[in-house]
């Protein structure tokens, strides 16, 4: 086990480097380097967009400090070593807008981030598998297909519709106070407070970004479990289980469900970069003040380093999900690490 | 030479049989493709949705439009919208009485106006955030712009963006995949390397940040959807060609010495196309999220593009307002389930071992 870890942590290296060249490729994409955005973020941060003839020369000479201060006069391939060596460092560099350090910025907003997605995942999960079990069970029964119907609506319901339809249906506009419209905790929430009433704050704040996360998930994954567990279900030793007299309920949670939960456990590698990009539009739309916000105040404020930096982190933080995925399939299907040794 | 192509004609002849277990001799695929699809009524429901949209996409102007079909002015007949294409194409101009006017203004004329008659860019500060009225059918917005008439003209975008984004990510998903699946090896390691970096980097996220860095251009926004969401064609293809490549009739194929590339997209494309189409068309309903997500957050896209996200990123900021939520959001779903519908549709006639699969 220990062996395959380190095997698939060699095997992350290639694609670790070929995420983060796209990152520095897309860097360079834009028009005028980063000396030349941040001249222009500097100038939109003093709220004045035109800049008088006689300070140009002014300019230039920042310019060409910035592009020093930058590493921007070398060829590209040292470029890419020195800012692949600054992120190693966690030395993400300061962000145009406020001048903080971009890691420090990004530190702060994680742990939202990461709960958010986690609950989401639970949630995923928890309804999907016990769902997928049982349309498989009963399948084709009407139960079968009523979930089948609901599955593939919800799958098709834009997130954004979802959000907004939520907003404005039941989060205190014109219509229902079902639940708060932003923030994740309320205004008035004081460390005073019984933990009974923190949590249930907090819970009432949470519960709606995270339906919202993770509805299509849980859609899309209980279509794969019931598929895996019809497909277990067709197989020799099933049948061999059954007619050995074993009672049903053994067969399908000991036998079948085991079997069938192993494809599961990689789909959580695909569902990881989906959620990222739903954080973006649930926090930017709720004002929770996670990663995907920071990311699109980023985005529209061309903080250039910022946006950068959690290109990267949102990519590592999908790596590790793909490392943790194919660690628990090793797991869950011994087969997998013992193959691999051989 | 000449007995070189009958070679390969009989090659063509050896093609095996596809997944369609029922296709009768000498009937075309597509044909057998059509007959079984339309047995589904729920697909064929998801098509319908789709042309009405098409259909919707390109008569916009003759839906919505702030002049009318057919106009009696001053003595004269007039056909404003047809004239506004000539116009367009520089083969007609106004006459100096109907230059810059509002038509609805017009005293004394006999006009006939389309259903919704205004266009999404009509601004109409007298009527900000009416409610859906026989006026304005989805009532308006801040700007009292009518909803309606912005909807109309932004199911074009959810079309282009079918065969823009779709296409580019088809060539390239479809080159790759066939590279990949046909000549094995290394080719094969390295570009799945390069899927597998695709699959872990946050296509919104790289999406987002691209589409903000570069000026807002709804088809530039297009294509970067497109060289973004090539993975799962690219994979499809590869499967299909890795399983193709091992069948008899290609081996004929490349002991007769036909050329790789001849192989590759004469021989073996066609039948690998199945699972490929459907993932094109899923693509398609993928596109359109993704898009309309872009434009709900404002970027990528001109601030003036009346699209159906930027109408549903209102509704946000005026939560009174349900119906600007209601109404785009329900046509960017009711597009995706067509969509969806009609992928789903085709995968259980072309390839029924991917059946309840998503």
């Amino acid at each position: 086990m220990g062996r395959y870890i380190v095997q698939r942590l060699f095997l992350l290296i290639p694609t670790f480097v070929g995420v983060t060249l796209v990152g520095f490729l897309v860097m360079h994409l834009a028009p005028g380097d980063p000396a030349e955005l941040r001249a222009a973020g500097g100038l939109g941060g003093a709220r004045e967009g035109a800049i008088s003839r006689n300070k140009q020369g002014g300019v230039d000479e920042a310019l060409s400090q910035w592009r020093k201060q930058y590493g921007l006069d070398r060829p590209l391939p040292i470029q890419y070593a020195v800012w692949l060596k600054n992120l190693v460092t966690l030395n993400f560099g300061e962000s145009f807008k406020d001048n903080q350090s971009v890691w420090n910025k990004i530190i702060e907003r994680v742990p939202v981030t990461v709960k958010l997605n986690v609950f989401s995942l639970l949630l995923v999960y928890l309804i999907a598998i016990p769902l997928g079990i049982y349309s498989a069970t009963h399948s084709n029964s009407l139960g079968d297909q009523i979930t089948t119907l609901v599955a593939f609506v919800l799958f098709a319901v834009p997130l954004i519709w979802a959000a907004t339809m939520a907003i404005v249906f039941i989060c205190g506009g014109d219509f229902l106070y079902l639940f708060p419209p932003a923030g994740l905790e309320s205004l008035d929430y004081s460390s005073h407070w019984s933990l009974w009433r923190k949590l249930k704050d907090q819970a009432w704040h949470i519960f709606l970004p995270v339906v919202l996360l993770s509805y299509d998930g849980f859609a899309g994954l209980s279509r794969y479990m019931r598929a895996s567990m019809l497909e277990v279900m067709g197989q020799d030793f099933v049948q061999m289980a059954r007619a050995k007299g074993l009672q049903e309920r053994v067969v399908i949670f000991k036998h079948v469900l085991r079997n069938s939960l192993i494809p599961q456990v990689t789909i959580l590698a695909s569902i990881l970069p989906g959620l990222i990009g739903g954080s973006v539009i649930i926090e930017t739309i709720f004002s929770i003040p996670g990663l995907g916000q920071l990311g699109y105040e980023s985005v529209l404020a061309r903080d250039y380093p910022t946006v950068l930096a959690l290109f990267t982190v949102s990519a590592i933080l999908t790596l590790i999900g793909i490392l943790i995925s194919d660690l628990l399939l090793a797991v869950v299907d011994p087969r997998i690490a013992f193959g691999r040794r051989q | 030479m000449s007995s070189m192509q009958s070679n390969t004609a009989s090659v063509d002849a050896m093609r095996p049989e596809t997944s369609l277990t029922h296709a009768a001799a000498g009937e075309g695929l597509w044909s057998n493709v059509w007959k079984q699809f339309r047995r589904d009524p729920i697909a064929l429901a998801g098509l319908y949705v789709v042309c009405i949209l098409v259909t919707m996409a390109l008569f916009a102007d003759f839906l919505a439009n702030d002049k009318p079909y057919y106009s009696f002015y001053k003595g004269k007949i007039y056909f404003p919208i047809f004239r506004s294409y000539l116009v367009g194409v520089g083969l007609a101009h106004w006459p100096a009485e109907l230059q810059n006017v509002d038509f609805k203004k017009l005293e004394g004329a006999t006009q006939v106006f389309p259903p919704v008659p205004y266009r999404p860019g009509n601004i109409d500060l007298l009527v900000p955030y009416e409610t859906p009225s026989k006026k304005h059918w989805f009532g308006t917005d801040k700007l009292g712009r009518d909803i309606m008439a912005g909807m109309i003209h932004g199911s074009r975008i959810s079309l282009s963006i079918g065969f823009v984004a779709v296409g580019i990510a088809v060539i390239i998903g479809v080159i790759l995949g066939a590279l990949a699946g046909y000549f094995g090896s290394w080719v094969d390691l390295v570009i799945s390397r390069l899927f597998e970096i695709m699959l872990s980097i946050p296509t919104f996220f790289l999406l987002i940040t691209v589409a903000a860095l570069l000026p807002p251009s709804i088809f530039l926004t297009m294509t970067i959807i497109g060289l973004t969401s090539w993975v799962g064609i690219a994979r499809f293809a590869r499967n299909e060609f890795l399983r193709i490549r091992n069948l008899d009739y290609v081996t004929a194929a490349i002991a007769l010495g036909v050329s790789n590339r001849k192989i590759m997209f004469k021989h073996i494309l066609p039948n690998a196309l199945a699972p490929v189409i459907v993932s094109v068309v899923l693509g398609v309903a993928g596109a359109i999220l993704i898009e309309s997500s872009l434009s709900f957050l404002g970027i990528g896209v001109p601030a003036e593009l009346v699209t159906w996200g930027s109408i549903l990123h209102e509704a946000s900021s005026a939560t009174f307002a349900w119906w600007l939520a209601v109404f785009p959001g329900a046509a960017i779903f009711v597009t995706v389930l067509a969509y969806y519908l009609v992928g789903e549709g085709l995968r259980e006639v072309l390839d029924p071992r991917l059946r309840g699969l998503r």
